[in-house]
């Protein structure tokens, strides 16, 4: 079975890459170039995969799974700009894409038990876009 | 893999009527959906690219494209007109929802290359709420990709039925 636990941050960001022209940042990225910044308020919904344990009845204890989103996302990304205070944004283009699949990474190794692990992860950029990022099925 | 799902809006009116049926049977089978003048809905499609992100730029898809795409082939033709009478497709075909969405990939699916000829991503899926209680999803495997029209396979079961 699935269970999905939803967490929120706010954070401003901006796509652009230094070595392209303003024109070639905004054919890629669009209003999102825009030098200065601007700021979205994302929606995290992390979704995990596995069996109840056959004793508590959870797949996974609900408070560890929040503490663990806040410690590895909303505490070091929330109210921050990401480009100026989050590695590895100093160097990778914090794209919806980039953001999700490094929320991925900090959240895939400590969410993997004996009777789960981390299936999908959905962020959201505002309510228009989002990104699913999805790992293997277990074997 | 990765997928990026942009949400878009219109607003249109259509009426469910089938030529296909009697009077009587349309008033049966679509109900309120029936009513001569037609109705409408605030429609909200969401579109689903599948992709792997690229090193440098961070993208599965560049979204001004995707906007590009859908604005013209898809939003120019449906926002604040009268599905019925404004969209080709549906001068013979009933304009539910279902069909809404089949005729949606169809166009998106036809542009694609033409608006990304740079890019291995590829359309993965469409979502559509015709009001916040109904939803209806496409889901466009990588072997469909070069099916054909998935509204010309509908014809095709339409001429088998009669």
């Amino acid at each position: 079975m699935f269970i999905t636990r939803k967490a929120e941050f706010s954070a401003s960001h901006v796509c652009r890459v230094d070595s392209l022209s303003e024109q070639e940042n905004f054919e890629l990225y669009g209003e999102e170039s825009h030098a200065a910044g601007h700021g979205h308020n994302y929606v995290l919904e992390v979704t995990l995969e596995g069996d109840p344990d056959p004793v508590t009845g959870m797949v996974m204890d609900l408070k560890e799974l929040k503490e663990i989103l806040e410690r590895e996302v909303v505490e070091p990304m929330d109210h921050r700009f990401l480009n100026f205070e989050v590695p590895p944004f100093d160097k990778v283009v914090p794209t919806t894409g980039n953001v999700a699949q490094e929320i991925w990474s900090r959240l895939e190794p400590r969410l993997s038990g004996p009777h789960f692990h981390l299936a999908k992860i959905r962020l959201f950029e505002g309510s228009d876009l989002y990104v699913d990022v999805t790992g293997k099925k277990a074997a | 893999m990765i997928t990026v799902t942009r949400r878009y809006r219109f607003c249109a009116s259509h009426r469910l009527h089938s030529e296909l049926l009697s009077d009587a049977e349309n008033a049966r089978v679509f109900g309120k959906c029936n009513n001569p003048y037609g109705h409408g809905h605030d429609y909200v499609l969401d579109i689903s690219v599948t992709g792997e992100l690229n090193a440098t730029t961070g993208l599965v898809v560049r979204l001004p494209d995707l906007d590009r795409l859908v604005k013209t082939e898809v939003l120019a033709g449906f926002a604040y007109r009268n599905l019925n009478q404004d969209v080709a497709e549906f001068t013979e075909l009933v304009p539910t929802t279902e069909n809404v969405a089949l005729v949606i990939a169809d166009r998106l699916r036809k542009g694609w290359r033409d608006y990304f000829p740079y890019s291995s991503a590829r359309l993965s899926g469409i979502s559509i709420q015709e009001t916040e209680r109904n939803s209806f999803e496409v889901v466009i495997s990588q072997s469909a990709e070069s099916a054909p029209s998935f509204i010309s396979k509908l014809n095709e079961s339409v001429i088998v039925n009669a």
